[in-house]
């Protein structure tokens, strides 16, 4: 078998195993969390009969180690259980906010990554000159604002002042697709500029550590421009470190935007499972838990196996 | 012009070469790297640049591409290539001569390879920039030059990545890079010394018939007159940035002028009565075989050796040859896998872990990179003295007399206890390492490879001061190297290792005697000499033998 496929299966077998104990972690988190859903449901009044019903009818007698299994279980078929609150399936009511997220995480990647790596590029051709100076402050100014001011900021100026997109981003699945991109601009303009200094700061050190190789002299004396070397030499030798940050910022894009869905008024999975950790539905916050985790290990696997592709070594043994 | 200036292809007149030296607590200052330095290339023609390291050879080389590494400035003087100034020209000027009139081999073709590329793609992507040829074109003749290179599958060789090649094979793949755009001059920067001897005189054929058929002009920079009086029409010795003096290759080795060229010249002349094999030894090695992890074979197998006391062995062979590996496992740093290590009579404990204090006392290292093996941060005292409290307690003057004592004794006087590493030259940190291997007053000391990174003048001074004291405290020494002349210079009894196997052993008349074995001679006739027609001579006489089979 080729050794490269050996390494990604066994990265593969990795996340799986993670996972779990990622899956294990978030059960226990319920459980260990204080108060009691049936008296949440059934409120003060309730009498001692009608809990030990309602816990029997949820399940909530059986032992931790049964329920846990049963969860996953159905969880890895698709059925994420019940909300408490309202009794509808959990899957089906997820489907829809999980598109909403990934379309708004999708598009600010779109603009967010190929820009930060750009820039990234981009000071580097002009290192310590001022374009690598304004790049520098410019994108160090944004992450350092609260997202929600620059939320607000960029809200007033591009719908209150000028009137060119909407500030609440309201989409549904009626909308064509320019539609949606128009929803969604602010929301993805404040994402990019918060997750957009961290890669283009990546980007950069990683290229200038290249900088230093013997290979780049080679390049120079071939009479190459700058950017050329840059771009062709040095860019696909800082490949790893570079997905690695990238990755963890599209992780950040789905799992961390809380803030600026409900300051956009956003329907994604955010506010779903800010609205459900109030209303103590376990089954929910287990389950939005369990998306998130998957897709926070997906991505920074799929970061590894692209690290592992991108050295030639491992790609092509002697 | 006149017909004689039009077949100068380079001409450098009053080259001034400064650099800013930015040292810590001083003010940054400028220091001259090459001063005044002038010489003129005819077309085709080939001429050595030799020196030290600190010479400025590299950076004269480099100065005809008009090319400042790092902070380097081309401060003063002309830069003529092909008629035209190039020491001011714009960047845009530069691009368009960098790459087509003058190309560049480096000293590592393993770090001036991008790793990510295949080799084809280096190999034609200055010919290509430059529009001179077709894609097509470009790759035929890229195919071309590594059959004149005698690279193995010339159709295809290009198809690989630097790292499925080996070494010698990827030096001659650089100069098929610059040799691709058919440039006016091909600057060479030591292309052979990062190579074993054994190859490097294939890369050197190589480049020298890759030469001959193109007609390239060249400049090329070593260190070894040896190998630059194989290649070169003219030779400029170089020290401190300044011209020395320069004439034809037969002028500079048969007569040389300046006493500085006459001591690069008879350098390694060190004459060394070999001593008779004692009735005990002191080390003996004993069927020792080891390997690395997991790995599958074995780096060293069935490895017999004795060492006798206040003399030296020395382990001769190419790079993975096993030669540290031994190191590692006399040591205790490697366990060996079969076989033992008997010292001064008591077999030795096979792990670091399980030696005595007493065990480890008696066993020195002294490693190739000197800078590397010491504390930056500590003074010379503190790294001299740190054996002395280790193993004898001792503290406070004491010490400090001791300190003194081991500093006089490798010839570095008053004033250098409290120096750091970083203010002293190559030379000197060797013998501050030599200094803490000795403060432990140990019988053995393994050298690996301790001159391999100085200057032939001054690794000569290192071996001088290394006998010396063998002279006066009786030390033995384990000196592993790959330099037959450094073997020459102090050994009295030889194994020369291949493949983890001792190929020959013996005391050092024995070994350097014919009749060899296939690899000692190859080895031995590998080694440059310093004679004009010396390079044909050994080729033709392989040609003959394997003919002759």
């Amino acid at each position: 078998m080729h050794p490269v496929l050996t390494l990604v299966i066994q990265r593969l077998a990795l996340g799986l195993l993670l996972l779990l104990a990622a899956s294990v972690l978030i059960f226990v988190g319920t459980q260990i969390l204080p108060g009691d859903v049936a008296q949440a449901i059934l409120g003060q009044g309730a009498t001692e009969q009608a809990l030990q019903n309602l816990r029997a009818e949820l399940g909530l007698d059986q032992p931790a180690f049964t329920r846990y299994f049963e969860w996953l279980f159905n969880a890895v078929q698709g059925d994420l259980g019940t909300a408490l609150s309202n009794g509808r399936d959990i899957a089906s009511s997820i489907s829809g906010r999980l598109q909403n997220t990934l379309f708004l995480a999708s598009v600010a990647a779109c603009i967010s990554v190929p820009l930060a790596i750009f820039l990234g590029l981009l000071a580097v051709r002009y290192r310590d000159r001022w374009p690598d100076k304004l790049i520098s402050a410019i994108t160090l100014t944004s992450i350092s604002l609260p997202e929600f001011l620059l939320g607000y900021v960029i809200m007033y100026f591009f719908s209150v002042k000028w009137g060119l997109f909407p500030s609440v981003s309201n989409i549904n699945s009626g909308m064509t697709f320019f539609e949606k991109l128009n929803a969604v601009a602010l929301p993805a303009m404040v994402l990019t500029l918060v997750v957009l200094a961290h890669m283009m700061r990546m980007t950069r050190a990683a290229i200038l550590n290249v900088m230093q190789s013997a290979y780049i002299e080679t390049a120079e004396l071939k009479g190459l421009r700058r950017f050329t070397i840059i771009a062709r030499h040095a860019m696909p030798n800082a490949i790893a470190p570079i997905v690695n940050v990238v990755m963890i910022n599209l992780a950040y894009l789905v799992v961390g935007v809380v803030v600026i869905e409900v300051v956009f008024v956003y329907p994604g999975m955010g506010q779903y499972l800010v609205d459900h950790v109030a209303k103590r539905d376990v089954p929910v916050v287990q389950a939005c838990g369990l998306i998130f985790a998957t897709i926070y290990i997906g991505l920074n696997l799929l970061a590894d196996i692209i690290s592992i592709l991108s050295n030639p070594r491992l790609r092509h043994p002697k | 012009m006149s017909d004689q200036s039009d077949d100068i292809l380079l001409e450098i007149k009053n080259l001034r070469i400064e650099a800013t030296a930015y040292a810590p607590g001083e003010k940054p200052k400028d220091i001259v790297i090459v001063d005044d330095v002038s010489l003129k290339l005819e077309r085709g023609k080939v001429m050595g640049l030799i020196g030290e390291s600190g010479a400025g050879k590299s950076t004269i080389g480099l100065s005809a591409l008009s090319y400042g590494r790092g902070g380097i400035r081309l401060a003063g003087g002309e830069i003529l290539l092909n008629g035209r100034e190039i020491r001011k020209a714009s960047p845009g000027v530069l691009r368009s001569l960098r790459g087509k009139e003058v190309t560049y081999v480096a000293q590592s073709a393993a770090a001036a390879f991008n790793p990510a590329k295949k080799l084809m793609e280096q190999v034609t992507e200055a010919t290509l920039k430059h529009g001179s040829m077709s894609k097509a074109e470009a790759e035929k003749r890229a195919v071309e030059l590594f059959r004149t290179l005698s690279l193995p599958d010339p159709e295809h060789f290009g198809d690989r990545y630097p790292h499925q090649v080996s070494g010698g094979q990827l030096q001659r793949a650089m100069t098929a890079l610059a040799l691709c755009p058919k440039p006016d001059l091909v600057i060479f920067d030591e292309p052979t010394t990062a190579l074993d001897v054994t190859t490097q005189i294939d890369v050197l054929a190589a480049i020298k018939t890759a030469i001959a058929e193109t007609g390239v002009a060249a400049l090329y920079i070593t260190h070894d007159l040896a190998v630059v009086a194989q290649v070169s029409d003219e030779i400029m010795v170089l020290r401190h940035g300044k011209m020395v003096e320069h004439g034809t290759v037969q002028q500079i080795i048969e007569a040389p002028r300046e006493e500085y060229t006459q001591a690069l010249i008879s350098v390694r002349s060190i004459e060394h009565e070999e001593k008779k094999p004692t009735p005990e030894p002191l080390l003996r090695v004993e069927g020792v075989s080891a390997r690395y992890g997991s790995m599958a074979k074995d780096v060293l197998s069935n490895v017999s050796v004795e060492l006798h006391p206040g003399q030296t062995l020395a382990l001769v062979g190419e790079s993975g040859s096993g030669k540290s590996t031994m190191a590692r496992v006399i040591t205790g740093l490697l366990p060996p896998r079969e076989g033992s290590i008997v010292f001064d009579g008591n077999t030795l404990p096979p792990s670091l872990k399980q030696r005595s204090r007493e065990e480890l006392r008696q066993l020195q290292m002294i490693y190739q990179m000197a800078d590397v093996a010491m504390n930056p941060r500590q003074t010379v005292a503190t790294i001299i003295g740190r054996p002395l409290e280790f193993y004898f307690g001792l503290r406070g003057r004491k010490r400090d007399e001791r300190v003194q004592d081991l500093l006089d004794a490798i010839e570095l006087g008053q004033g250098f206890a409290d120096r750091y590493p970083a203010e002293l030259s190559g030379g000197q940190k060797q013998r501050v390492c030599i200094a803490r291997a000795l403060a432990a007053n140990p019988k053995l000391i393994i050298c690996d490879e301790v001159t391999s990174a100085l200057d032939p003048l001054v690794a000569d001074g290192i071996l001088k001061l290394l006998l010396d004291l063998q002279k006066r405290e009786g030390v033995a020494y384990l000196f592993i190297t790959h330099d037959i002349a450094t073997v020459r210079a102090i050994a009295d009894s030889i194994a020369v290792m291949y493949q983890g196997r001792v190929q020959r052993y013996g005391t050092k008349s024995e070994v350097l005697t014919p009749p060899f074995d296939d690899y000692t001679d190859l080895l031995l006739s590998s080694v440059p000499e310093m004679q004009i027609g010396w390079l044909e001579k050994v080729l033709d006489h392989r040609k003959m033998t394997s003919a002759g089979n």
